[in-house]
Formats: structure tokens, sequence, C-alpha cells
């Protein structure tokens, strides 16, 4: 059976099957992540970003390898990958590189495709992660392909975000994004035995001296609804990402990647910066649910006609789009 | 909600040592509109059921040129109800003789396939098995 309780009691045909619903936000499925919320928030979420063929995959097997044989902890694995825009269909193929990982009944890895919408897949992601969560999984690793805001959006999910880069891809540093480099707790150079090493380094310490102290992502407005959020002292002790050379073929500098994490982990934890991202987490969380909520009561009470009649007025200028919106808003609470 | 997608497990179990039929085949299940999780060569029976569990899959699709089908299919076929996902579709695909077609249709693999087998044959079958 597919309950919350079997999940909780770590089923891993119920695990498997409440993944499914809930990645596909079905009522079974939202029903469930009420009961398993409050088991939720124990896991510590790490992101794994970068453009196609850094070594991400490679570099997650052996981030799980090492949190498994060293810490002897739990580790859960969401690999995403991108849709195909045209048919809607997927070749989810990172678990050619995480092989090392089966038959260990403590690692469970589960591919994502990103089927299209952005909002959608950072939600479907988040649902993921939770039901993880509430499973008992110490860490729960999300692997992405960084290409753009749903990066940034899954990044807010985190709470360390690795970003990957890897010499002989491109111009140098081309591949980086500053929006990427925003969001990077930790920069890794993966591929470390490949010649230009030394280059995509040092490419990356100008980037990260030009970009500091960044705005981070996960200072988000806090302001909602007039409540400011919490003062933090996160600016007495700024983070600067710190740059890891790993080769993940063979594991090499992965046990030095596993302690910046840890040290990032100790300094979100004493600056206050984990209070602050899970509290904006949840934030954003709670808001696209309130949006989706009222925009569906919305819809419940107010019929097409009308939104037809209003979207036909605004069509020929008779009103514009503000009035429009504020009539069907007045009409719609009758 | 967008209608339920269509998730296959693509294997290849056994040590022969070339997997382009199976990138052919993952490749044409995605451009149907399917999503395809993709394993890689050398896969074990408990790694593929394994897999499959952990992905809920309704189908699994099983490459195999080195004439162990009869070793291999009936294997990962137990392991599958063994995890309690008898309800998963197992199709084979590969170099098959003809005398082995009615043992593994009667052990409950859904399609078997030849080298020479058109995909769009292949995806109408899935499309079918999975929503009958
Ligand atoms: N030389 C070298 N190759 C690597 C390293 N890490 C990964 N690779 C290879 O790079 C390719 C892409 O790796 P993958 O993990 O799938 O990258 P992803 O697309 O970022 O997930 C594979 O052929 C890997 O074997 C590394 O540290 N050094
Ligand atoms: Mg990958």
């Amino acid at each position: 059976m597919t309950t919350p309780q079997a999940v909780l009691n770590g089923e891993r045909l119920a695990l498997a099957r409440m993944l499914t619903k809930v990645e596909n936000n079905s009522e079974e499925g939202r029903l469930a992540l009420m009961e398993l919320f409050p088991h939720t928030g124990r896991a510590h979420l790490i992101g794994v970003t970068g453009a196609p063929g850094t070594g991400k995959s490679s570099l997650v097997n052996q981030l799980a390898l090492h949190y498994r044989k060293q810490q002897n902890k739990r580790v859960a694995i969401v690999a995403v990958d991108p849709s195909s825009p045209f048919t809607g269909g997927a070749v989810l193929g990172d678990r050619v590189r995480m092989r090392d990982l089966s038959g260990d009944p403590n690692v469970f890895i589960r591919s994502m495709a990103s089927r299209g919408s952005l909002g959608g897949l950072a939600q479907s992601t988040a649902n993921v992660v939770q039901v993880f969560d509430a499973a008992g999984f110490d860490v729960v690793i999300v692997e992405t392909v960084g290409a753009g805001q749903s990066e940034v959006d899954i990044a807010r999910l985190a709470h360390t975000t690795l970003v990957v880069e890897a010499p002989g891809l491109g111009d140098d540093i081309q591949a980086i994004k500053a929006g990427i480099l925003e969001i990077a707790d930790i920069l890794v150079v993966n591929k470390a035995d490949r010649p230009g090493v030394e280059n995509t380094e040092k490419a990356l310490k100008t980037m990260l001296e030009l970009a500091h102290p960044a705005e981070r992502v996960f200072k988000h407005h806090g302001t909602y609804m007039g409540v400011a959020a919490p003062k933090s002292n996160l600016n007495k002790a700024v983070w600067i990402p710190s740059i890891q050379r790993t080769i993940s073929t063979e594991g090499t500098g992965i046990a030095e990647l596993v302690d910046a994490i840890a040290k990032h982990t100790a300094y979100l934890r004493s600056s206050g910066g984990w209070a602050l991202r899970e509290r904006t987490r949840l934030e954003v969380e709670l808001e696209a649910l309130l949006r989706e909520g009222l925009m569906n009561k919305f819809r419940e009470s107010t019929t097409a006609e009308a939104f037809e009649q209003a979207l036909e007025a605004v069509i020929q200028r008779k009103v514009s789009p503000w009035e429009a919106a504020n009539d069907l808003l007045k009409g719609s609470t009758a | 909600m967008t209608e339920k997608k269509i998730r296959v497990l693509v294997a290849k179990p056994g040590l022969d040592g070339h997997d382009r039929g199976a990138k052919v085949i993952a490749r044409a299940l995605r451009d149907a509109g399917m999503e395809v999780i993709y394993t890689g060569l050398r896969q074990t029976p408990e790694m593929i059921a394994e897999a499959a569990l952990q992905e809920d899959v309704d189908v699994v699709g099983l490459s195999v040129l080195s004439g162990a089908h009869m070793a291999l299919a009936p294997r990962v076929m137990e392991l599958l109800h063994a995890n309690g996902q008898s309800h998963v579709k197992v199709f084979l695909g590969g170099i098959i003789p003809d005398e082995d077609l009615g043992s593994l249709k009667a052990m409950g693999v859904t399609g078997v396939y030849g080298p020479g087998a058109n995909t769009e044959d292949i995806i109408r079958d899935i499309k079918l098995a999975v929503a009958g």
C-alpha cells in the first residue's frame, strides 16, 4: 500500500510510488504530503548543478559513496534531466554513472524529467525532496543541468549548492553564467586530470572576486504581507565560495569536497543562514500554493464568459487590463 | 494535470559489449513521449529490478544480444514479482530464436522483438500493454 505510514516505515515500493504521486502533483500525493510534512526538516539538501558533461552524475556517485562509507548516512538522489520540448518525452541517463551505488538499501536514486514547466519543476522537485526527507534520508542530493531560472529555483531548495565546472568546455568559462555563480556555495572544478584546470580555476577566482559580495538568492524579499523577515547576522561573516578540484572518475578530491560541504553547513548553522534558508524555501512554497489556490478559487467563482468578455473589452482598448482584472476580482467575490 | 507519463526502464543485461540498439530504442520511446530511464551496459538482473523499483516504471525493456535471454528474462521477472512489481510489463529485444518465443510468452514476457523490428510497432505495443 502507498500510504504515508508505509513511507515512514521505510517500505521502498511505497516510497517509489509516493514519489510518482507527488511528482504528478496528484490529489492523493498532496494529501500524503500534508501527513508527511511534520516529519520533514531533518535532511541536508545538497544541490549539484552545471553544464551537461561536466561530470555531475559521476560526482554525485562519489559523494554518495563517501557519505555511505565514511559517515553511514542514508542518501537519496534526485537526478533531473530535461524533457524534449517537442514530444514531452525524455531519456534520463544519470544512473549510468551511479552503478557503484546499486545493491545498497540505504541509497535511493530517482530520475526525473523536467516536464517543461519552470515553476512546476521547482514544485515537483520540492515535493519529491520532502518525501525523501520524511522517509528518513539524511542527505538528499539534487542534480540539475545548469541552464537558468529553474536552477535558481531549485537552488533555493538546497542548503548547499555545488556548481560544477570542467576544463575544456568551450572558451574557458563561457559556460558559467553570472547567475549561476550567485547560487554557488561551493565551486567544483571536476575533471582535474584534464589539461586546462589552472585556467578554469583562475577564471573562476576572477569571477568570484568581481562578484563578491554578491547578493545571495536566498535573501528573498521577506516582506510579504508587510511582515519583515527576522534580521540575520549573515553580514557579519560573509560566505565566500571555495573552489574544490575533483576527479570524479577516480574519487580524488571527494573527501576535501565533503569537508567543504561540512564547513558550509557549520557556517549556515552559526550565522542563522540555515534558518533563513528554511524560511525562504517555505515562504516561496507557501506563496506558490496561495497563488495557485487563489487562482482556482477565482476560476470557480467566475464564468468563462465573464472572463472572455473582459478580455474582449481589453483587446478593443475599452478598458485597461488593470481595470478588467479589478472588475473580475470584484465580481468573483460575490 | 497532464496525462500520466509512461515510464520505461531500458536495460542492457549480460556481458556483450555494445548498446547501440538499446540507445536507438530509448530515443524512439522518448520521441513517442515516454520517459526513458537508461541504465547502461552490463546490468545484472538484481540491478535492473532495483532500478525498476526506485523509478516506479511501467515497463522494463531488456536488450539481450548474448543469447542468455532464457536465463536473464525469467530472473528479472522473478525479482520484479518478489519486489511487488508484478504489474510491470517486460519487453525483450535481441536475437531470439523462434523456438524460445513460446516459453518466453508463457513466463509472462509481454513482447519479443528481433533486430529488424519496427519501432512504431514496439511503441504501439507498449502503449496498449500499459493501458490494458
Ligand atoms: N577525465 C575525466 N572524466 C570524467 C570525470 N568525471 C566525469 N567524467 C566523464 O565525463 C562524462 C560525463 O560525465 P557525467 O557524470 O555523465 O556528466 P553530467 O552530464 O554532468 O552528469 C563521462 O564520460 C564521465 O566518465 C573526471 O573527473 N575526469
Ligand atoms: Mg548527469
